[in-house]
């Protein structure tokens, strides 16, 4: 177990699950009503990501992690507070703008290129996580597009499980149709990993992760460079919420076999 | 002038998937409406019988075959579908929004100098194509368009029907690719349970459970062993798909009592899965807008909870039955099976 890794993980910031979104119009396109000050989180599956990249640094010593997130300064060092507290990382951030709605390919661009931008990657040990797919977004082709650009051609995406070899091959678990998980062996580095769930449960928060990971980053969010994404190919036709309003039923005064009866016949042939 | 691609592949015994049959339905129907040349493009070991399925669709077929593609992978198969774009020079492509597809697609992409939009529920436009999909984990509906070509689309599972010609004899284009030295092997598939196959993707059925079946119960005491037990045997007497709430996934790491047979494969909601059934069950879930979202695929909906006033069920479920799960759901394997019987 003495190969370094070098592990960058790509997260977005998205609105908290529980709030209310509502769509609007802006210059620049559709966007999110008050968007700038609904409570964000890191993107969930980003999130799992990060998890099992620090698991995986511990376990290779000389490992470094990096977490690279676009998002307005401000909400970045938000959330920051509370993620820098789950595990150690040295954060990349990349003044931009926040949501869902600016196109992928321009956000891949930014990335890819901050990526290659990182003092000190070696990118023949490098493994490019982030989520599967984001809770904003949520097209899954971002990591990709990195991926490509980068010249990464061995790609798996909803990975829940990787096992390091000391040689640096992996086995990965991807998730595919049906329930199922393809197994795959990787002979080594760099490759690209789009994480779902993973293993690993959220780590609780240490004050002393966060107080050593906000050393560095807020001097980081102070140079943040700030972009601009280019959304010239993408026309937004429509932006809505949907209106599916139905009239519930509310049964009380009914025995348990009686909705059984009722429920058996609803599902008819199954 | 456009001209479509639809890229399809075949599953382990070479067959065209469901979802590429749905997105060859797409195809035509766009082809039709745009007047536009359609090919349709085939990745399997042997596209032979791939191809015989799309004899009566009218197109152009293109295949690529051999070992390197009986297995889903990122570098053999992104090879496969650059090559097959190349060969139709097509402007727009379409696609299945299957695992394998989804895997390589915008990677394609990006090779060829286009640009892809995913998890595609409708075509439509009438000038220009336009395409629908949803944002914010199925909270946010956006119609959009682009101009550059060419366009990759992913179309969901279980948005459009699928193609359903008589077989026949048809010819086929083979087209050669240059495949990259092998770095990953596949080496098979694995199921994350051992003997419980919960989830069905074509289940006409979609029973939920929330993490009120493994909470204590009106005698005070949790009965998860119980649970489970009427949960699966509803499983197998029904057909139906199992999907969970995260609360009682995560319940495993946070040391409560668990269904042993729930992973994060069967969650549905926020950031799980969002599964399109034409039918939904839900017992013993508490309602916010992360579980709803979940549902959104769902045709017909209905709920057994205890909570007369349960928040998510209002104005989303068709019919809430107001009583304990653990009782109505016993009375329904009874007579699942008195109906076997």
């Amino acid at each position: 177990m003495s190969n370094p890794l070098h592990i960058v993980v790509c997260a977005g910031i998205v609105p908290d699950p529980l709030q209310t979104l509502e769509p609007v119009s802006g210059p620049h396109g559709p966007g999110l009503k008050n968007e700038m000050v609904l409570p964000a989180v890191l993107d969930p599956w980003a999130a799992s990501a990060l998890y099992e990249a620090a698991h995986l640094a511990a376990k290779h010593p000389g490992s470094k992690v990096w977490l690279v997130a676009l998002g307005p300064k401000a909400k970045l060092q938000q959330v920051m507070m509370t993620v820098a507290q789950k595990a150690g990382f040295e954060l990349v951030p990349v003044d931009g703008p926040i949501g869902g709605f600016p196109d992928a390919h321009s956000t891949a661009a930014v990335l890819a290129e901050t990526i290659s931008a990182i003092a000190g990657l070696d990118k023949t040990r490098l493994l490019l996580f982030g989520g599967w797919e984001s809770a904003s977004r949520g097209a899954g082709i971002t990591l990709q597009l990195i991926g490509e650009i980068l010249g990464i051609t061995d790609q798996f995406q909803g990975v829940d499980r990787i096992d390091m070899r000391a040689d640096c091959s992996f086995e990965v678990l991807e998730r595919v149709e049906g329930g199922m998980h393809q197994e795959s062996v990787c002979a080594g580095l760099p490759a690209v990993l789009g994480w779902a769930t993973g293993t690993l449960a959220e780590p609780r928060n240490n004050p002393q992760t966060g107080m050593s990971n906000m050393r560095t980053i807020l001097p980081a969010l102070q140079k943040a460079r700030p972009v601009a994404l280019s959304g010239d190919s993408l026309r937004y036709v429509a932006v809505s919420l949907p209106r599916q309003q139905r009239a519930t039923r509310v049964v009380k005064d009914m025995s348990p076999d009686e909705i059984a009866r009722e429920l058996v016949e609803w599902m008819g042939a199954e | 002038m456009e001209s479509i691609l639809v890229l399809t592949h075949g599953n382990e015994a070479s067959a065209l998937t469901k979802a590429s049959l749905e997105a060859v339905a797409a195809g035509m129907g766009l082809a039709s409406r745009l007047g536009a040349p359609l090919s349709i493009g085939i990745v399997a070991a042997d596209g032979s019988a791939a191809a015989s399925a799309l004899a009566s669709a009218g197109a152009r077929l293109l295949a690529v075959s051999g070992a390197a593609f009986a297995q889903p992978r990122y570098a053999t198969d992104a090879a496969a579908c650059q090559a097959l774009c190349r060969a139709a020079r097509a402007s727009i492509v379409l696609a299945p929004e299957s695992a394998r597809f989804a895997r390589v697609m915008a990677g394609v992409a990006h090779r060829l100098g286009g640009f892809i939009d995913t998890h595609i529920t409708a075509l439509g436009g009438a000038e220009h194509v336009e395409v629908t999909r949803w944002f914010y984990r199925q909270r946010v509906e956006a119609v959009l368009s682009r101009a550059a070509r060419p366009w990759f689309l992913l179309l969901d599972a279980g948005t459009h029907a699928a193609f359903a010609g008589a077989p026949g004899s048809a010819q086929t284009e083979q087209v050669a690719v240059e495949l990259p030295a092998p770095h990953t092997t596949v080496t098979g598939l694995r199921a994350p349970q051992q003997g419980a196959q919960t989830i069905r993707p074509d289940a006409g059925l979609l029973f939920v459970a929330g993490a009120g079946w493994t909470k204590k119960q009106a005698d005070g005491q949790v009965h998860t062993s119980e649970a489970g037990q009427i949960i699966l045997e509803f499983l197998r007497g029904s057909g139906a798909s199992l999907g969970s709430s995260k609360s009682l996934v995560d319940q495993g790491s946070e040391g409560q009592p668990v269904l042993p047979f729930l992973t994060h494969l069967n969650q549905v909601g926020q950031t799980g899965a969002t599964p399109r059934h034409p039918k939904g069950l839900s017992t013993c879930c508490h309602g916010e807008e992360p579980h709803v979202v979940g549902w959104r695929f769902i045709g017909e909906r209905r709920a057994i909870s205890l909570d007369p006033n349960c928040g998510w069920t209002r104005g989303k479920a068709d019919v809430v039955y107001v009583a304990d799960a653990f009782q109505v759901m016993t009375k329904v394997n009874a007579l699942l099976a008195a109906r076997k019987a």
